[in-house]
């Protein structure tokens, strides 16, 4: 503007003859006509069509295994047991047969699902407090007040970690075994390396240590009221996959979008054999440490057992989800063409 | 003090002069001006008022306070206050700079000075200082400060003249006479003494009516319209006069018919308002749905997860569970009302209303002036315009009359050939005749014909006959200013013509109301004046009888045609035929035409006549008459001379234009001051009347009655004859049913010419309705005689009942309410009134820049507009119903879906600068086509491209968008794993997922809406795609993790998630679901059913291989044969006052007059004697008026 001003004579207040102001800009303006845009059509159908048929491929290549042990079994007599909260310090084990009909070939992932588990209520999800488990000392000793009513114990000491997620953690635990010819053998399992890079190293750590150790440090705080052990105790064979750096804790606080999720267990450890191939078909149990409630929330526990593909585990709703779209885009790509070939070919209606 | 003067009705007004301690207990309003909205301290409080009136400012304070409680709060606080702060402070910004504008103009107007006898002398004080019963004085060329008695003036008589051009835009001079009693009072110490008490009228807004009386001295005077300056006026060819305030300020007359300042909305503003209602509404019904699925939710399933999640102390029950949970859900949902919305729509119409100042063809190079939206609320309405209200003088025309042709004695002179004998348009380039010869000339008189120059020349005695009744016959005063001739006539055609006869050798010089003198080729005659037969409307023409130098006796007329020939000599009849046709020419070409005759007169037959013609005028009972019979008796048996061509120059382009805007269905009304001739002959000239027109109906009664009948009759004779012409064309309909041409011929154009008086009536309750139907029914409406208060009330009349946009278009300050009123007002600039700019919204120097500024600007907007709104409701729908369905899913406890950081974002960065640079680039069809294609304007007046149901159509396909955009990931993911095997299932994955879904779908979708990709476009596309992933990752980055570890809990989910090829391919996806149905509907849709737009875009396109080459618009060829003759002004003449002498200058007024007088008529002395002595045969009447009449100065000496 500055400069329309120092001009001068009869043109001065003459605007600029620039293409911007004189909405001249060059510009591309396409037409979405029926010719125009059926090329397009055709090329997502067929690239739809591609991926569907590739991707039922490798569906059809992984295999999937669901046990469900909610009330299975010997389970059952847990499933009873657990209805008492009374009975909570008590132990229960059971066990539950099943058996793979066709070989899982290649890496094997444990998982254990939960049906009905609401991990995506507002207030649940807010009751963490990020702050501590990062490990600062100040919110180790006064946790946020997101975290009610599992900020602090009855006699007011803080809770680490604090909230409801930390606090309603999945406690069951599961030994798989394998029955061979020989006898029955435990499939290893590999129960490190469950979570993302970033939460082990980054979102979650240990408060500072100062050459202390873990229990001095996570001194003057308690265990969350559901938990039977501490944070610093949580695997008692290794001393660097505890507090708040543990891999089963993460897992669970990495919390799921909908009610029916699972989570990562372990991997099969494949060095040994008959595992080096996967898992041999044959008979299987498993011995489950049967801690975690659900009747309360009509919920359903199991174990999964998958291999995985390029794309993930076994998901059968990519692969029918883009044959479908592809089959649609063609329908509409017909109809197009038809509708171009009888009405738009020589422009006639575009005639003014 | 307010209250006191609201509650007091004046019914009367009693006003006291030079008492101002009387006058003060009426509390009558003073002379200050007020058009501002706000002071400083009014300001904060009455802005925020009016911005949180709007329905969606409100809500948002609502939402606001709804945050802030800790239990139902969803979204942080900052989320809504932000965007709401900005708007408020934008808008704020904008109202305070206004409104500041407007403080200035007033200030300026209420500091001008004026003198005022206050305490006993003359005092300079500001306007606004000035009071009821002040005396003031005004001189030559001022305004006239408010409205005033008259008392008396430097003219004799206690004449003066005033230009009304602010008020009627009438620029002709009017006279003014004051009460005999008042006039000898020219003088400071009489004035003081006078104690006249004025009764008259309240204030009210008749510009043409004033009652009262004056007591003074024990005796009443009565007042009337005459004896009144009206504030606006200024006054001319007047010394100086006096005057006594009447009204004052906001009561002035020219204040009265200012109408009130509204505040405009656009038709789009009130359907936005509506629609946030709507979507208000919407948002309850899901918010109560919510609300219920969490109190069965929270009974059925929420009891047993108690244990992992006990309900806080607030979770009395679950139905006030559900009752929380609607409110938290409103916080959460109100993203359907963006926000940013508001302040994304006031940015546009800046945009708009800057390419708007910034159009180089809207730029007028003679007076340097570039279009101006004053206002930059109103852009898109400026698309939807249906009726153009028009001023005329100074709209329509240039308010110059130009002499640009005549025809003597049968000779055509005034059109150029070529030198094959072709006529030759005349441009701006075309050689103008050199009137340097001639001493006297006019320098801004041009003319083409070197013939007639010639002609003068050689002293052809027909041509100089001819020159020299225009330099006699008419009331022109001519007069000095800065050593040069100037004419002052009561009608420009008047001033058209002594200019030409000036500059052709003829220079009307000086008169006296006994003589004229005139300098004839370099010689000055003078002639004795023995009558001026005057003009009035019945007689339409108009004579004088002058002797001249040798002697001899002769009537010169010059008058209609029609009226002429019949009272010509047979010996004139050969020539009467030849220019009979010559004058169909001329009126084929719009030209103003008058005859001219002349007739010897013997002397006694004169003398006779001339002591019939001193009875008569004595004469009291019928004297019109009298005269009358009297003038056509010696005005019988003359001689035609030939006639006159005047051109009423109409701005530039101004036919095209209105044909233009007729085929755009846009209805022009004409609101004229003119008289009914003047109009109709526009009207004519511009092609809104012409002769294959049906019927033009004329409304010119007097009583209620009967203007009810004529419009009646009217409205009947259209509708018989559209019957008739409707039963014809279904016979005829099969035979010609795809000749579009013979069904244009047959359809029947009607046009309505009303006048003021007629008006008034038919703007009655009980007519009005009848009036507006027969004007709808019409093709062109003019209405002329109209006060500017009557303009205003057509305009509400239209704007009430129709629902039509509206828009007024004018120059003058009586242009001022009518432009307040519409929704829209333009303002021609660039001429001497200020007034109508200065209300207006709009402003530019020519009428034929309004077809720019609405088929192109405002198509171009309400276009942009549209899509704007369109695709924001589409997009909001589309992001926010998401949590709508995850509600189902996350047991209804107002769990967001997207992290804060997205939510907060979305609207502002990563979706707003594609959306913006669509609404403020976008083009359907360039503007060449726009102009070409008017019929592409009407989609605007229909409101095609956004209305409820446009509305509601995207709002379904946001939802639909919204429900894909959710169920496709969540079928995807209830099953889904990572490529490493550890879950991906999680929340902020499928946020991610989600979000980033959306953000393309709804780039890929502004791509679909955007017709015109310009670099910006694409920057802004690309940019804000890319923007958002920068923004994911910087915002999930370990870093900010580090430092807000609270906020940025997301931390590394972008990196892990979309690292995924799974997550990809259900983006994929989701996108193409998205979008292969919309792009499938628009291309059916565009081939099936092609728009107009379509069509203009695929000529456009198939053009675009060729040179774009300049329309020539040819100029609209008029049809008329009709014939007008109208030269005068439509009162009666100043012949009266002429032969009166009342309004030449006597030896009195000089002798009242200052000291700086006097130096300068001891030079007149000189002139006068200087020319007596190259005068060779006068005869003068007394020394004074001869003194006074010989004002010239020594160059003007031939």
């Amino acid at each position: 503007m500055g400069k329309e001003k120092s001009k001068s004579g009869p043109l001065a207040r003459r605007p600029d003859n620039s293409a911007f102001k004189q909405q001249r800009l060059p510009a591309w303006s396409p037409m979405l006509t029926a010719s125009a845009v059926l090329p397009f059509f055709y090329l997502l159908a067929l690239i739809c069509m591609l991926l569907g048929v590739w991707l039922l491929l490798t569906v059809q290549n992984t295999q999937e295994m669901k046990v469900d042990y909610t009330e299975a079994g010997s389970c059952n007599l847990c499933f009873e047991m657990r209805k008492n909260v009374s009975n909570a310090g008590q132990r229960c084990t059971c066990m539950i047969m099943f058996s793979i009909e066709k070989a899982f070939k290649g890496d094997v992932f444990i998982y254990y699902g939960l049906r009905n588990f609401h991990q995506n209520l507002r207030r649940y999800m807010d009751s963490r407090d990020d702050g501590q488990m990062l490990g600062r000392k100040s919110n180790l000793k006064s946790p946020s007040s997101y975290c009610k009513p599992f900020d602090v114990d009855e006699k007011g000491v803080p809770i680490a970690p604090c909230g409801a997620v930390a606090n309603s953690m999945f406690n069951d635990s599961f030994i798989l075994t394998y029955y061979t010819i020989n006898g029955p053998t435990v499939v290893p399992l590999l129960r490190k390396g469950l979570t993302w890079y970033t939460d082990k190293n980054v979102k979650y750590r240990n408060p500072k240590m100062d050459n202390l150790t873990l229990p001095e440090v996570f001194e003057g705080t308690t265990r969350p009221p559901y938990w039977q052990k501490p944070v610093y105790q949580l695997d008692p064979f290794d001393p660097n996959n505890n507090g708040f750096i543990n891999d089963d804790l993460l897992v669970w606080m990495r919390e799921a979008a909908f009610p029916n999720f699972k989570k990562l267990y372990g991997f099969l450890y494949r060095a040994n054999k008959p595992f080096t191939k996967g898992l041999p078909a044959g008979n299987y149990s498993v011995t489950i440490s049967y801690n975690f409630p659900v009747q309360y929330f009509k919920g359903r526990k199991e174990v999964v057992l998958t291999t995985v593909s390029w794309f993930g585990g076994q998901n059968h709703f990519l692969p029918i989800a883009y044959l479908v779209t592809s089959g649609l885009i063609l329908l509409t790509a017909v109809v197009l063409t038809v509708v171009w070939w009888k009405f738009g070919k020589d422009g006639k209606n575009m005639a003014d | 003090m307010f209250l006191k003067c609201s509650l007091f009705v004046e019914k009367e007004r009693r006003v006291k002069a030079n008492s101002r301690e009387y006058n003060d207990k009426f509390l009558y309003a003073d002379n200050r001006i007020k058009t501002s909205k706000y002071n400083i301290f009014t300001f904060l409080p009455v802005n925020l008022f009016e911005q949180f009136q709007r329905v969606a400012n409100a809500y948002f304070v609502v939402l606001l306070i709804l945050q802030l409680i800790p239990e139902i709060s969803s979204l942080s606080w900052f989320t809504t206050i932000v965007p709401l702060v900005m708007v408020l402070v934008i808008t704020a910004v904008k109202d305070a700079t206004d409104d500041y504008f407007r403080h200035k103009s007033d200030q300026q107007v209420n500091n001008r000075k004026s003198q005022v006898l206050i305490r006993g002398s003359l005092q300079k004080e500001k306007w606004m200082n000035v009071r009821v019963g002040d005396i003031i004085k005004l001189e030559n060329n001022q305004f006239v400060a408010a409205d005033i008695l008259l008392l008396c003036s430097s003219e004799p008589y206690g004449l003066c003249y005033i230009e009304t051009a602010e008020l009627d835009g009438e620029t002709n001079l009017k006279a003014r006479q004051a009460l005999s009693v008042t006039s000898d009072l020219g003088d400071v110490s009489k004035l003081l003494n006078f104690d006249g008490k004025v009764i008259c009228e309240p204030p009210n807004n008749k510009l043409d009516k004033f009652t009262g009386t004056l007591n003074w001295r024990g005796n009443k005077y009565s007042l009337d319209n005459g004896k009144m300056l009206l504030r606006g006026c200024i006054l001319r060819n007047t010394e100086w006069c006096f005057g006594m305030v009447i009204f004052a300020g906001l009561q002035t007359k020219l204040m009265q018919n200012c109408g009130k300042t509204k505040f405009k909305r656009t038709t789009i503003d009130k359907l936005m308002n509506t629609l946030v209602l709507w979507i208000f509404a919407f948002l309850i019904c899901m918010g109560v749905i919510l609300a219920t699925g969490n109190t069965i939710w929270e009974t059925w399933i929420g009891r047993g997860f108690e244990m992992f999640l006990p309900w806080t102390k607030f979770q009395i029950s679950t139905v006030f569970s559900g009752f929380l949970t609607f409110w938290s859900y409103i916080i959460i949902l109100n993203t359907v009302v963006p926000i940013s919305l508001y302040v994304s729509v006031e940015v546009l119409r800046l945009g708009h209303s800057f390419f708007i100042n910034w159009d180089v063809k809207m730029h007028n190079r003679q007076t340097n002036t570039a279009a101006v939206a004053r206002t930059t609320t109103l852009n898109e309405e400026l698309g939807q315009v249906e009726f153009i209200f028009s001023d005329k003088t100074g709209t329509l025309t240039q308010n110059i009359m130009v002499f640009s042709k005549c025809s003597i004695n049968g000779t055509i002179y005034g059109d150029v050939y070529d030198e094959f004998g072709h006529r030759m348009e005349i441009t701006e380039k075309t050689a103008c005749v050199d009137f340097s010869y001639n001493l006297l000339s006019d320098g801004a008189f041009k003319f083409y014909d070197n013939t007639l120059v010639e002609a003068v020349k050689q002293k052809d005695p027909a041509v100089q006959e001819f020159f020299r009744l225009l330099a006699l016959c008419h009331t022109v005063m001519s007069e000095e200013s800065e050593g040069k001739l100037v004419y002052q006539a009561q009608s420009p055609d008047e001033a058209a013509l002594v200019t030409a006869a000036r500059n052709f050798g003829f220079a009307f010089w000086a008169r006296t109301p006994e003589s004229i003198t005139v300098c004839e080729m370099g010689q000055v005659v003078t002639y004795q004046l023995l009558a001026i037969l005057d003009f009035n409307n019945t007689r339409k023409r108009m004579s004088v009888i002058v002797r001249d130098a040798q002697g001899r006796l002769r009537l010169y007329c010059k008058g209609a045609d029609t009226i002429i020939f019949d009272l010509l000599d047979p010996s004139s009849t050969d020539l009467m035929h030849t220019t009979s046709e010559q004058l169909n020419e001329f009126a084929g070409e719009g030209l103003r035409t008058l005859a001219l005759a002349y007739k010897d007169l013997d002397e006694e037959y004169c003398d006779v006549w001339m002591k019939k013609f001193l009875f008569v005028s004595a004469v009291l009972e019928n004297r019109e008459d009298q005269l009358a019979a009297l003038y056509e008796e010696i005005e019988r048996g003359m001689k035609l001379l030939g006639a006159t061509a005047i051109e009423d120059k109409l701005q530039e382009g101004v036919p095209e234009t209105i044909s233009k805007l007729n085929l755009a269905n846009i209805k022009i009304w004409v609101l004229t001051g003119d008289k009914q001739e003047t109009a109709v002959n526009i009207g004519y000239s511009c092609n809104m009347l012409r002769d294959d027109m049906t019927d033009v109906f004329v409304v010119s009664g007097h009583t209620l009655t009967e203007v009810q009948q004529q419009l009646r009759e009217a409205k009947e004779r259209i509708l018989s004859l559209s019957r008739v012409s409707d039963a014809r064309n279904d016979e005829e309909n099969d035979m010609f049913a795809d000749d579009s041409v013979f069904e244009e011929a047959i359809i029947t154009e009607y046009a309505l010419v009303i006048n003021g008086h007629s008006l008034a009536h038919a703007l009655e309750p009980q007519l009005e309705i009848v009036f507006l139907d027969l004007a709808c029914l019409c093709k062109t409406v003019i209405c002329c005689r109209v006060t500017p208060m009557q303009k205003a009330q057509v305009v509400e009349l239209v704007r009430k009942h129709k629902r039509a946009v509206t828009l007024a278009v004018g120059d003058g300050a009586n242009d001022v309410s009518m432009i307040k009123t519409s929704h829209i007002g333009v303002g021609i600039s660039g001429q001497e009134g200020m007034q109508a700019v200065l209300a207006s919204d709009y402003s530019f120097a020519q009428f034929r820049y309004l077809q720019r500024l609405l088929l192109v600007h405002g198509r171009w907007s309400y276009f942009r507009m549209s899509n704007f709104l369109s695709y924001f409701f589409y997009k909001n729908f589309a992001f926010t119903l998401v949590h709508f369905w995850y509600g189902f899913f996350c047991g209804f406890s107002a769990q967001t879906v997207y992290d804060q950081w997205f939510i907060t974002l979305f609207n502002i960065v990563y979706t707003s600068l594609p959306v913006l640079a669509m609404g403020l680039f976008d083009q359907d069809v360039n503007d060449q086509n726009s102009l070409r294609h008017p019929s592409l304007y009407k989609s605007g007046q229909n409101n095609l491209f956004f209305n409820k149901r446009q509305f509601f159509l995207c709002t379904v396909h946001g939802m639909t968008t919204s429900f894909l955009l959710f169920f496709i990931p969540y079928g995807a993911f209830s099953v889904m794993v990572k490529e490493d095997g550890s879950h991906s299932s999680d929340q902020q994955t499928f946020s991610i997922t989600i979000a980033t879904s959306l953000v393309i779908v709804v780039s890929v979708q502004i791509g679909l809406d955007t017709h015109y990709w310009t670099a910006v476009n694409h920057l802004f596309v690309w940019g804000s795609l890319a923007m958002y992933f920068a923004i994911l990752f910087a915002m999930q980055s370990d870093g900010l993790f580090g430092v807000f570890s609270n906020i940025f809990s997301f931390v590394g989910a972008a990196r892990n998630c979309l690292s995924e090829k799974s997550v990809w391919l259900v983006i994929l996806l989701t996108t193409a679901v998205c979008i292969v149905p919309d792009l499938f509907v628009r291309s059916i849709r565009a081939s099936l059913f092609p728009t107009q737009t379509d069509k203009v875009r695929q000529l456009q396109q198939s053009c675009k291989s060729q040179r774009p080459e300049e329309q020539n618009l040819r100029r609209a060829r008029r049809t008329s044969s009709r014939r007008s003759a109208y030269a005068f002004s439509h009162q009666e003449g100043f012949g009266e006052l002429i032969t009166s002498g009342k309004n030449m200058r006597t030896s009195r007024v000089s002798s009242t007059c200052s000291y700086e007088r006097t130096a300068p008529s001891s030079k007149w002395i000189e002139n006068v004697i200087k020319r007596t002595n190259a005068v060779s045969c006068i005869s003068f009447g007394s020394p004074n008026k001869q003194h006074q009449s010989l004002k010239q100065p020594d160059r003007l000496n031939c």
